[in-house]
């Protein structure tokens, strides 16, 4: 009789906090979204610069009456704020400008060049899924062992050595000693994307093995696993059927928020193996003192971090059974 | 009879792996004497570091500007321990005479974000109201931005050298030392001893900085302990990039970005600061891993 009352009860409960917490969220996102753009574009700003003094700033030839006429044209004679919803408006609609030094639209630019990003951050969590998180239990498991002191010295060296360094040594060692791959990409395949994966993978897993050690260790230490153990069911049983899927929610969610962290680290690495991707762009861009590119690329960034951030959040909401059910409240 | 009784409850707590009680035997021990060993030796060594980098004008065996083209790279010998570069300038007095660019620097800029970030938080967290909502709303847009993606931007638009780059990372790294003091100067507000300061009669400013701030700085100087290294790496990663310390001036990142094109040539010009760089982040990584053991026991082995 009462779980007719129960039941539904608690699925109202569920949905009520759930849809409360996601619409929460996503109005927290606003103020973020508004300060990323007017920080980005501030800074541009600041910097003192704008697309006339960068288009003819040391050609003198040029009259004032054309540079005022051109400023008009371009809105720049208006006041900054509205300038800014100009440029918010246009950045919204995928309007991002033109760059100074190609003449090409930004936003094609910038999304011809994203895919490569993507690909290889996608490449590098994958390789870091795949080495970090069995050797991650390896070690919470062998705790205290040798195997466990060896995997934790190797995690400290990985996360001592700079990306950049890693990725000369493998230059080094795989290019030239071996020749088993070629220096630098020519384009985007598989054969070239091996040497930035690596790189990028050494430096992730390393940092995840620590965290995935950490997670499994902490499950371990739970109550449930001594009662398991008091009962008679065999350690094994219990890690893989009990502490290792719960410590996965916190090692997916932990692995997610390094996504973002990645596509903003992986410049580094593009502009050491020319790979061609939205890194390197930028790398060349600041270079350049091409802004239009680099305040896609930090706009955009920052938005992709910020979302991607978002949904790692609400799925660990979503996924977690004792959120989900109402246990536990945030 | 109180003897018995802590020995039953360790006994109870630690009975989930065979192998936790040779831990916890370790971490016994620890507690006494190794810990502080190892923090007095680590310590030591980071200290050493940072001397080095202070008179590193004095302790190079060359001068790491002096170019003998007859000489460019040469491969290490007795003469010149890691070679030379593509100028013929001595690899090892480079790299010693780098170290003020990369330690002392990076010191000088966690030393400035943990003192920036831990008033802003301080001060966030002891008068509430709008000035905090405003400053953490301010702290959450500049943690929206991921790795590096701000401090390359600021960097490149100051126009590269080494202060701004420190300037990038400080911008960028602040808010986490803002948001670590606030909590800790909320749960630290309304307790007895700071009452009892106010009531004997101490202003605000006295009571923040003799009675709150040392009793909030622990987790803050762990944090910052913690973060040396990866600012090291951050800061000659700007370099590497060319946003950082620019050439002729001898800076790790931006030494080994200069040597890539000598790397199937001579390619312990690019090794020499780059293994500088590995060693000097792995022994700030094991004081501030030691000093985090120090400070919290329990966060030992994670």
């Amino acid at each position: 009789m009462y779980m007719n009352v129960m039941i539904p009860g608690f699925f109202r409960l569920m949905e009520n906090t759930l849809y409360k917490y996601i619409i929460q969220r996503l109005l927290q996102l606003i103020p973020v979204l508004i300060g990323i753009t007017f920080l980005s574009f501030a800074m541009m700003r600041v910097a003192g610069s704008d697309a006339i003094t960068e288009l003819y700033g040391d050609k003198g030839a040029v009259s004032q009456e054309i540079i005022d006429a051109r400023r008009a044209e371009l809105g720049l004679d208006q006041p900054f704020l509205t300038q800014y919803v100009t440029w918010l408006g246009g950045m919204v609609r995928g309007d991002m400008g033109t760059s100074y030094v190609s003449g090409l639209d930004v936003a094609e630019t910038f999304a011809s060049k994203l895919p490569a990003t993507l690909l290889l951050t996608a490449l590098s969590i994958l390789a870091s899924v795949l080495i970090s998180i069995p050797l991650g239990i390896l070690a919470a498991v062998f705790r205290g062992r040798a195997v466990d002191y060896i995997l934790r010295f190797i995690s400290f060296i990985g996360n001592s050595l700079p990306n950049f360094f890693v990725a000369l040594l493998l230059m080094h060692l795989l290019s030239i000693r071996l020749r088993l791959l070629p220096v630098l990409s020519d384009g985007i395949s598989l054969r070239s994307a091996l040497m930035p994966t690596m790189t990028l993978a050494i430096a992730m897993s390393s940092k995840y093995m620590r965290q995935v050690r950490a997670a499994v260790l902490e499950e371990l230490q739970k109550d449930y696993v001594t009662g398991a153990k008091a009962r008679g069911v065999r350690s094994r049983v219990t890690l893989w059927n009990s502490v290792i899927r719960s410590s996965m929610l916190t090692i997916i969610t932990l692995l997610a928020l390094s996504i973002g962290n990645l596509l903003g680290g992986t410049a580094i690495i593009e502009s050491i193996f020319m790979w061609d991707g939205v890194g390197k762009m930028a790398v060349d861009a600041i270079t350049m003192r091409d802004y239009p590119l680099i305040q896609a690329y930090v706009v955009w960034m920052a938005v992709i971090y910020v979302l991607v951030n978002l949904v790692t959040d609400l799925l660990y909401h979503l996924l977690d059974p004792r959120i989900r059910l109402g246990v536990i409240r945030e | 009879m109180k003897q018995t009784f802590f020995r039953n409850h360790e006994n109870r707590s630690n009975r989930i792996l065979p192998q936790e009680k040779k831990i916890q035997a370790g971490i016994k021990k620890d507690r006494t004497g190794s810990a502080r060993a190892r923090l007095v030796f680590f310590g030591l060594l980071a200290f050493l570091l940072l001397l080095g980098s202070v008179f590193s004008e004095a302790l190079a065996p060359y001068d790491p500007d002096l170019q003998d083209l007859t000489i460019a790279k040469a491969a290490p010998s007795a003469a010149h321990l890691l070679g030379t570069d593509r100028y013929g300038r001595d690899m090892l007095s480079r790299v010693i005479a780098g170290s003020r660019a990369s330690i002392f620097s990076t010191l000088l800029l966690v030393a400035v974000i943990t003192a920036i970030g831990t008033l802003i938080g301080v001060f966030c967290g002891w008068n509430g109201k709008r000035a905090d909502a405003v400053l953490m709303r301010i702290s959450d847009i500049f943690l929206a931005f991921p790795g590096l993606v701000f401090a390359m931007a600021v960097a490149g638009l100051l126009g590269g050298g080494l202060h701004n780059a420190i300037i990038a990372l400080a911008a960028i790294s602040w808010p986490k030392y803002a948001r670590i003091a606030r909590s800790q100067t909320l749960a630290q507000r309304e307790t007895a001893y700071l009452k009892a300061a106010r009531l004997a009669g101490s202003g605000t400013v006295k009571i923040i900085f003799v009675h709150l701030l040392p009793n909030i700085m622990g987790p803050i100087l762990v944090t910052s302990m913690l973060d040396i290294g990866t600012m090291m790496m951050e800061l000659a990663g700007l370099s590497f990039l060319g946003l950082g310390a620019k050439p002729p001036t001898a800076e790790w990142g931006s030494m080994m970005s200069d040597a890539r094109s000598l790397m199937t040539t001579a390619p312990w010009v690019a090794f020499s600061p780059g293994a500088a760089i590995f060693l000097s982040v792995m022994v700030f990584n094991l004081l501030g891993d030691t000093v985090r053991d120090y400070a919290d026991p329990r966060s030992r082995d994670l």
